[in-house]
């Protein structure tokens, strides 16, 4: 592989995404899961398939390059944000009803979109189940610039964010922005989630961002820690993901999520065994 | 006493639509005061904290911090908060205690800036006076709910507030650990000047500590020191509950 990394632009392209996106994703996923807003990574990811649909109907219509999807898919997902946000403050004592509201006008729309397009093509199947061959060097270079963004803005709002996931009212009382801050955090979910897409895909992003958290939150200590160790097994999941999808020709989502399920076992299995051994330490 | 209180307030009277909860009520708490207010259930104490922390607006009375009128007051960071629902967060939340007491500093610090040095020097500090240091990398969620509580007590005091305001913080503590919190409190009191608001149902213990005691059921009944308190009878803390009520004294 390593000969061809050299050869293949497309490789490359592949490759350098995955690291990005191995980061990015468990970096927010962290505060995506403790927040217990996993779901809304789900109805993300679905608004974005919209974005995507909509952005290969107007390639259909139009013809020609007009915008890429990816782009499309980019702004449905953060105006499904804003949107998310708004039904929240509308429903307060049901937030969670903003989630399949969300989910289900995403896959609505892309029904429309995709039956207007023509149906189902390959371009569609690697949007869903992401691909190692589909990102261009322009996709890269957008998934650069989004997760240098993130990142940046990630360090930056650190400590507001983290008390906000701790202690809401907390945060409110010593005089925390609260309602800026989280709307900083949506906006940045759903860029992350469309950066993720070329890579997992979109039926399995929210896993990504989710599945290294739920084993790293099991043996991490701290809240730093367990960013460090989802970000770990993010990238092993996603490597491993690129690789085999490259040898054996399959969509590299589902080797990424087997994988950060795998590693989720090997956590729970480790921590139980913890467990026996200091227990056995007691009773002799 | 010559020194001007904190905390003042002047004819206080507060009703949700039609239930009055808080009628004419003064009480002025003074630098160097350990006041415990008491009062059963329902007898407004939540409310008259929140109108404290300016959460809920008043029309009647005059609240007055450090000589502000509350709608006026900006100072926050000079006042410390120990809300009843701080123990009852997300236990699986993974935090260590010095996370979490440096969540104290947050708003202080300030938005674009990051932690240094020196604040890493006041939350272990703040977390050597409440007695966590050995715990202090361990995740909040694994320790008991008197360990936890002082994490919380550590995250109010780290920005070193001036007055202290506690909401039923014993609650789902055991009663060992509450006797030692309770002496954790009186430090804090007097050997670094904190001026402390503790609001309980829990006469018992609380009024071997405090040095001033409030008796609030909608209006203020008693004001005093506590020893005084002490030395009501039977019939004096039924009137002011409202039905028949039994006292544990606690004798030191």
């Amino acid at each position: 592989m390593i000969s061809s990394f050299f050869q293949y632009e497309f490789l490359q392209n592949a490759f350098i995404t995955a690291v990005l996106v191995g980061f990015i994703a468990p970096l927010l996923g962290t505060f995506v899961v403790v927040r217990r807003l996993s779901l809304i990574a789900d109805a993300l990811s679905h608004v974005t398939l919209s974005g995507i649909a909509f952005g290969l109907m107007l390639d259909k219509k139009l013809g020609g390059f007009v915008i890429s999807p990816f782009y499309t898919g980019m702004g449905f997902s953060v105006l499904g944000s804003i949107f998310i946000e708004q039904l929240r403050g509308v429903y307060k004592s049901y937030q969670e009803l903003a989630i399949p509201i969300i989910l289900s006008g995403g896959v609505g729309l892309s029904v429309i979109f995709i039956s207007l397009a023509d149906g189902f093509n390959t371009d569609l199947f690697s949007y869903l189940f992401g691909s190692v061959s589909a990102v261009s060097r322009q996709d890269l270079w957008m998934i650069l610039v989004v997760s240098l963004v993130v990142t940046v803005l990630v360090i930056v709002f650190y400590k507001e964010l983290f008390m906000l996931s701790f202690d809401e009212e907390h945060a409110v009382t010593s005089g925390i922005h609260a309602k800026r801050i989280h709307f900083l955090f949506i906006v940045l979910t759903a860029l992350v989630i469309a950066a993720s897409i070329r890579i997992v895909g979109v039926l399995l992003v929210s896993a990504l961002m989710t599945l290294p958290v739920a084993a790293s939150i099991r043996i991490a200590k701290g809240f730093k820690q367990t960013i460090l160790y989802s970000i770990i097994f993010g990238e092993f999941s996603v490597m491993t993901g690129i690789i085999t999808g490259y040898y054996f020709e399959i969509p590299p989502g589902g080797t990424i999520v087997v994988t950060a399920i795998i590693i989720l076992l090997i956590t729970l299995a480790f921590k139980k065994i913890k467990h026996l051994s200091r227990l056995q330490k007691v009773t002799t | 006493m010559s020194r001007s209180p904190i905390l003042r307030i002047n004819n206080l009277s507060y009703a949700y639509e039609d239930k009055h909860v808080l009628e004419n009520i003064d009480l002025e708490i003074y630098p160097g005061n350990f006041v415990g207010l008491v009062g059963p259930n329902g007898s407004g104490k939540t409310t008259l904290i929140k109108i404290i922390l300016g959460l809920l607006p008043h029309k009647q009375g005059t609240v007055d911090l450090f000589h502000t009128p509350i709608h006026k007051f900006k100072d926050w960071n000079r006042i410390g908060f120990v809300s009843q629902k701080a123990n009852s967060f997300n236990s699986e939340f993974p935090a260590t205690v010095y996370e979490v007491v440096s969540m104290g500093l947050t708003a202080k610090v300030g938005y674009f800036r990051f932690f240094n040095k020196q604040h890493a020097r006041k939350i272990k500090k703040a977390i050597d006076t409440v007695g966590m240091t050995d715990y202090i990398n361990q995740n909040v969620g694994n320790l008991s709910g008197g360990q936890q509580q002082r994490v919380f007590i550590a995250r109010a005091i780290v920005s070193e507030p001036d007055f202290l305001i506690l909401d039923e913080p014993t609650v789902g503590v055991d009663a060992e650990n509450v006797q030692r919190f309770y002496e954790m409190l009186r430090d804090l009191n007097k050997t670094k000047g904190m001026t402390l608001l503790l609001v309980t149902h829990d006469t018992g213990t609380m009024t071997s500590y405090a040095t001033d005691i409030a008796c609030l059921n909608k209006h203020i009944h008693f004001h005093g020191d506590s020893h005084t308190f002490t030395q009501m009878d039977q019939e004096d803390y039924s009137k002011m509950y409202g039905h028949d009520v039994h006292v544990v004294k606690h004798d030191h």
